[in-house]
């Protein structure tokens, strides 16, 4: 019996710690949030292997586990990675493997692997479908619109219609019409997709694997959050530790001691809570989906509390921009609703 | 990540669900002390090793090799199968450990084997009115007379002291010496003239804690475990283990399925309650943090497993989780049976004997008791985050 991370998987994380320390300060992500093109990052990601995480090495991938990529998105939080990954090397690799055609998977798994294609994902007709949205298919081909579609700089979509159909969308697609949009979290490019008669690719099998594939995008947003928050404690405590008022350090009083204990003691337990969830889709196959809704759920409510309390420790300059803590802020912020708010998906569990 | 437990502990789970199945006819609803079926309970359970474990047979106890895996079989099984396991309280849980680790041959021949059998019960006299929270304030005195130490002060909160044969307890034997170092740890017969005990009722209206009074007690000098002085560190040996066993996660997750069950059992205004998406909501959201802690208890099993894994803050956050956790759990029961949640006693419209208005009330006990939800918050800042200690206010 051994619940913890093996050497492999430290030695991946540390990779990708390393890289993003060195190559992705605030400094850098602050000039990709304010328009500044990501290509470097990204291909500097690909060198390390992310996009190929999950792919299998027949098709050029490294092959590795649905925990591996959780392990890898929680590094992405901690630094507010501003590059593609919950789409492109979650979400279309395992659509690919579990929905895709053997000849979907020889053509477009190792261009995702070897970063000659991006992927993005739109499956908002599945996850909560809004007023003005949802995509229909007719004689092959898709219309209606999907918004806030992840990974949006991309070059093909996986795209799920209001059905139970999953299709590749190919980015420069006659009848398709691309709209960024802002949101609150800079770091990550989003946008709406509206389909007009827009040729698409189905993806044959899409029926009986959606869920896997949706509970692996919502386990990857959640570590996602995990990292994120874990940052935005670490900064508190450091703040806590060397901002002085009244003659002391603002950590010795018990007001603020007690505030970074409670952001602790909710948040240290969700890392046992990623490591289940995640290795559940080798070992509980069964379980995965219902185990990453509510490590999803868990996480997105753990993180709210632990984004808003870090900030409150900083006083004052926890609410500027000159610090900087809104990136991690708003990022926890973006993955609590996307893929399914923590109330949509305590209803789904609730079953 | 290996979650199986591999085929030589598959076969002992058989064996524990078999025993179970043969025997839980006789197992008592609730062990309690000096209850003849709780005691033969206990007897039958050290001799097929499922409780006094690792506790040598010369003392009395089962006399088998560490094993944490099998420790941990045994309690998930007895948990599931809901029957006790055996006798509590601190004799077992906090003295035995002590005497095992700093106490004399001749106090582990005397107290071991009795006291794991249920012939001789003890209580804690560790917390006073004036040390709570800052319990190495107490001011209890033992000063040496003789081949005696004379005990005069007060003690409360003290558990079970009503049906106590004996007492281990906290005392201060050296008034000139810093608060921690001048502690001593004494054993004493409750019947020792001198001795008061008055109940103490708590909010559910139980008659368990007491207060003690001590007036001139004479405790022979040999009674002490640990040298004089000493005191702090012998409890200390084992108040780590205490924080633990109050919040096991896998004892929420019983409750909460319970729970769930009276959710789909019972109706409002016709429709269930888990139909009721308030209720629902809820109910899943406790689920989500009962998880979080089973998952993270799985961590700190493995770390003491695996060596070179560190768990020691997932440890540290474990009773301030797991008591607020359940006393939200417990009261999320109420809720939802409404007006029937406000039953109490001999009311006929009590659910499952009102052990879930209790358990409300009890926890909030719990959360208070052992190191309070603050004190915890305190220990994980200090110790788990590093945050500077609480500067002293100069006294005056």
């Amino acid at each position: 019996m051994e619940f913890g991370l093996s050497a492999e998987q430290r030695l991946l994380t540390d990779s990708v710690v390393r890289y993003l320390r060195d190559l992705a300060p605030l400094s850098r992500v602050r000039q990709i949030a304010d328009g500044g093109r990501a290509d470097d990052l990204i291909a500097g990601i690909t060198e390390l292997g992310l996009p190929a995480l999950l792919i299998e090495d027949t098709h050029g991938g490294v092959g590795l586990t649905a925990l591996d990529a959780c392990l890898v998105a929680e590094v992405l939080g901690y630094h507010v990675a501003p590059v593609p990954f919950v789409a492109n090397a979650v979400i279309a690799p395992t659509a690919l493997r579990l929905a895709g055609s053997p000849t979907q998977q020889r053509a477009y798994l190792p261009k995702i692997a070897a970063g000659e294609m991006i992927f993005g994902a739109g499956l908002s007709s599945r996850t909560g479908a809004r007023a003005g949205t949802g995509v229909h298919v007719r004689n092959g081909r898709l219309s209606g619109a999907t918004r806030f579609v992840l990974d949006f700089a991309a070059d093909a979509y996986i795209i799920a219609d209001s059905d139970a159909g999953l299709h590749i969308v190919m980015a420069d697609a006659a009848g398709l019409e691309r709209r960024a949009l802002e949101t609150i979290d800079r770091t990550r490019p989003i946008g709406e997709l509206i389909f007009t008669d827009t040729p698409a690719e189905p993806l044959p099998n899409a029926a009986g694997a959606f869920a896997t594939i949706l509970a692996l995008g919502r386990a990857a947003l959640a570590a996602d959050t995990l990292g994120a928050a874990q940052y935005m404690l670490d900064q508190a405590v450091d703040y806590a530790k060397q901002r002085h008022q009244f003659g002391r350090p603002i950590g010795s009083f018990q007001a603020v001691k007690h505030m970074c204990a409670e952001m602790a003691a909710n948040l240290e337990p969700t890392r046992a809570f990623m490591w289940y969830a995640g290795n559940s889709f080798a070992a509980l196959p069964d379980e995965a989906p219902r185990l990453a809704s509510h490590f999803k759920a868990h996480i997105s409510e753990v993180g709210t509390f632990v984004a808003k309390t870090a900030t409150e420790v900083h006083g004052g300059m926890g609410f500027t921009d000159l610090v900087g803590l809104h990136y991690w802020f708003k990022r926890i912020g973006f993955n609590r609703q996307m893929l399914g708010s923590p109330e949509r998906l305590r209803e789904d569990v609730s079953g | 990540m290996d979650l199986t437990y591999g085929p030589e502990y598959d076969a002992f789970r058989a064996e524990v669900q078999a025993f179970l199945a043969a025997n839980r006819a006789h197992a008592p609803a609730d062990a309690r002390p000096k209850d003849p079926a709780s005691i033969r309970w206990q007897a039958r359970l050290i001799a097929q090793g499922y409780t006094a474990r690792i506790i040598p047979a010369a003392y009395g106890g089962a006399g088998r090799p560490p094993d944490i895996l099998k420790s941990r079989i045994i309690a998930e099984e007895f948990a599931s199968a809901g029957v006790s396991m055996g006798l509590g309280g601190q004799g077992i849980s906090m003295l035995v450990p002590t005497l095992l680790e700093v106490g004399t041959e001749a106090q582990r021949a005397q107290f071991i084997a009795p006291t794991l059998r249920g012939d001789m019960v003890w209580c804690q006299g560790y917390s006073e009115p004036g040390a709570g929270s800052d319990l190495a304030s107490l001011r209890t005195s033992a000063i040496v007379d003789g081949d005696d130490f004379v005990i005069n002060g007060q003690k409360i909160w003290t558990s079970t002291a009503h049906i106590a044969d004996w007492m281990f307890c906290l005392v201060r034997t050296e008034p000139q010496a810093p608060k921690h170092d001048g502690i001593s740890f004494l054993l004493l017969r409750m019947d020792t003239p001198g001795i008061e005990i008055r109940p103490l009722i708590d909010m559910t209206m139980n008659r368990n804690f007491n207060e003690v009074f001590f007036t001139d007690v004479r405790v022979p000098v040999t009674q002490i475990v640990g040298k004089r002085g000493d005191g702090w560190k012998v409890a200390n040996v084992i108040l780590k283990n205490e924080r633990d066993s109050l919040s096991n996660p896998n004892a929420a997750l019983a409750r909460l399925n319970a729970l769930r069950d009276i959710m789909r059992e019972e109706t409002i205004d016709g429709d269930r309650l888990i139909d009721k998406p308030a209720f629902r909501d809820r109910l899943m959201r406790i689920e989500g943090r009962v998880m979080a802690l089973l998952f993270n208890d799985l961590r700190v099993l493995s770390s003491q497993l695996n060596h070179g894994q560190d768990a020691s803050l997932a440890r540290m956050v474990v009773k301030l989780q797991g008591t607020e956790l359940r006393h939200e759990l417990e009261r999320l029961a109420i809720d939802v049976m409404g007006e029937n949640g406000l039953a109490y006693g001999s009311n006929p419209y009590l659910r499952d004997r009102g052990s879930w208005q209790y358990a409300y009330m009890f926890y909030l006990g719990l959360i208070i008791g052992g190191g309070t939800s603050q004190i915890q918050k305190n220990i994980i800042a200090e110790r788990g985050l590093g945050l500077p200690r609480e500067s002293k206010l100069a006294t005056a």
